[in-house]
């Protein structure tokens, strides 16, 4: 099956996901199209990471099915490593590798695994350490880095290997409020720039702003799902209406 | 209900095992027992060994003896170059051999501990756990007794002799040990380094050896050393088996002078000393590492 760019490039359908004999997932179902920014919302253990986490195969389904241009994520034949090239991921706790400097974690994917030529892939870094406003950071190790500032190299490091989708499972919720800025304009700056993304967020301001579809998510299945607009102004769901009362 | 201010109040919480930041993977240091116990010796420990050295062939002059101190010294004066460059250096250098030996193996069975594949980390394991808690003694009888005395490859005969056994036998519990250390160093990695490098595509062997080895390297250094420390400590039961070291030749020589027993002491005191000696800055060192390396990277 040949995936063009009218076809959904993330497409999730009804899926199923326990953890033993915890229903995680019921039945989720969700399509992202090239270029859009969709943010997943919804109360704590919903199952919004674990969702994420499925589109990248870092969690396996039980049931249903998820595509990303086109190739099914859980066939047991996929090559996982190519799945992974497409689809770039940042996580909450940043996840920076601490014996490598900030350079060095953006570089070391590129040249090792997309075996590229290092000079190449060094200006490339040099660049996305530009483009996440960490100009004179490039030799600092993340543990002298503040958590914004580790969490853009994260970003970048995720970009650096050129990713057609990104995930962002609640990048800003381990941050100080002052950081939490800096790395929503650079998530920002990238939704502008037509980068597919997926975001789990708690920053209800910056889903409205960003996003360009919303959906809820409680226990376990999306409960309603619109354009922001709609969405925040006229929810119809009273679990969403009270989930909005709490937040807002 | 609290209401959420988001980036004001504190991320959501789950009653999932919270992935930690890097800085919080420090987890207890692993056992450095004999290291901290050697290293809180005073080194008044060697003075004592000695005085009581001294004093004891006074008192076996008082017990009517005409062996005098001036006697028992300058046997032990005598027999000290040779105690030393022979014994004690060759004692030395089968700790050295057991221990590449049983780090080289040590890695490999802790790799194996690590594999994907079920058999084995399975049989890994399960070698790890029979070396790890076994007598060293019934190893070393072990393979004293089972290997051959030489080899024959083709016409060219190579002997194995009783010092090679030795230290394959000592080898044996070492490479367990340092197995376990490999095991819980990578361990000690949180899952989310696991994570953030099969996200990014890295290969499993990948992960292993370019992501999560090397944050863990410095952190096998000192329970290693420990493990050294205490290898060396245990080397002298060779000498049950007629290895020639530093134990073994001692006894030979207080036998070349007539087995006097006013020498027992001055000649097996001069040998604890120069263990002691020996081990002391090792230990020493050892938990200075691991005061630094527990701190940061
Ligand atoms: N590896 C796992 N093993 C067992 N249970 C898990 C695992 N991961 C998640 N869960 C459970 O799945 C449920 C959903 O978790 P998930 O992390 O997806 O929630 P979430 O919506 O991301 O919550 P939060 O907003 O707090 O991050 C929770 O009840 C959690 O305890
Ligand atoms: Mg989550």
């Amino acid at each position: 099956m040949s995936w063009t760019k009218d076809q959904p490039i993330v497409s999730i359908k009804n899926v199923h996901k326990s953890f033993g004999s915890l229903e995680v997932l019921k039945g989720v179902s969700l399509d992202v199209m090239k270029g859009e920014v969709i943010c997943i919302i919804g109360p704590s253990g919903s199952g919004k990471s674990t969702l994420i986490r499925c589109i990248n195969a870092l969690n396996d389904i039980q049931d249903g099915s998820i595509t990303v241009e086109g190739q099914e994520v859980h066939d047991p034949n996929l090559d996982q490593l190519e799945l992974r090239k497409k689809v770039g991921m940042v996580f909450q706790q940043y996840n920076l590798f601490p014996h490598k400097t900030a350079l060095q974690n953006i570089m070391m994917a590129p040249v090792l695994v997309l075996k590229q030529d290092k000079a190449e892939v060094e200006a490339r870094a040099r660049v996305l350490i530009k483009k996440v406003r960490l100009e004179g950071k490039e030799d600092s190790y993340p543990g002298e880095l503040s958590g914004g500032q580790q969490q853009r190299v994260a970003i970048a490091r995720s970009l650096a290997m050129n990713p057609d989708v990104m995930l962002f499972d609640e990048v800003t919720a381990a941050l100080d409020p002052e950081t939490v800025k800096e790395v929503l304009v650079t998530i920002k700056e990238l939704a502008a720039e037509g980068m597919t993304c997926v975001l789990v967020t708690h920053e209800m301001g910056f889903a409205r702003e960003v996003a360009d579809h919303i959906y809820f998510t409680d226990r376990g299945v999306i409960v309603e799902h619109g354009p922001p607009a709609t969405f925040f102004d006229d929810a119809k769901d009273p679990r969403t209406v009270e989930f909005l009362g709490q937040i807002l | 209900m609290k209401k959420h201010i988001p980036g004001i109040t504190s991320a959501a919480v789950t009653d999932l095992p919270v992935l930690l930041s890097y800085k919080a993977k420090y987890r207890a240091p692993q056992e450095l027992g004999f290291s901290h116990w050697l290293a809180g010796q005073s080194l008044w420990f060697p003075v004592i060994i000695l005085s009581v050295a001294l004093l004891w062939p006074f008192y076996a002059l008082a017990q009517g003896s005409e062996y005098t101190m001036a006697d028992s010294f300058d046997a032990l004066w005598r027999w000290m170059p040779f105690l030393l460059t022979r014994g004690f250096v060759f004692t030395i250098l089968i700790s050295f051999m057991t221990m590449l030996v049983g780090t080289v193996l040590g890695i490999l069975l802790g790799l194996g501990q690590l594999s994907p594949t079920y058999v084995v980390a399975r049989a890994s394991w399960f070698v790890t756990q029979v070396f790890r808690n076994s007598p060293w003694l019934v190893l070393l009888f072990i393979v004293m007794l089972s290997f051959p005395f030489e080899f024959t490859i083709g016409d060219t005969i190579i002997p194995v002799p009783d010092w090679m056994k030795a230290v394959i036998g000592l080898s044996l519990p070492v490479m367990a040990n340092i197995s376990e250390i490999v095991r819980g160093a990578v361990n000690s990695v949180p899952t989310a380094q696991w994570e953030a490098s099969e996200s990014l595509a890295f290969s499993r062997r990948q992960t292993l050896f370019r992501i999560i080895l090397p944050q863990c390297f410095k952190r096998m250094i000192p329970p290693w050393m420990n493990w050294y420390a205490i290898l060396t400590m245990a080397t002298p039961i060779v000498s049950i088996l007629g290895v020639e070291e530093v134990l073994n030749l001692t006894r030979q020589a207080i036998e070349a002078e007539d087995n006097r027993p006013e020498l027992l002491i001055p000649f097996y005191g001069f040998v604890l000393v120069i263990f002691f000696l020996y081990s002391y800055p090792i230990a020493r060192f050892t938990v200075r590492l691991e005061k630094r390396f527990s701190v940061n990277l």
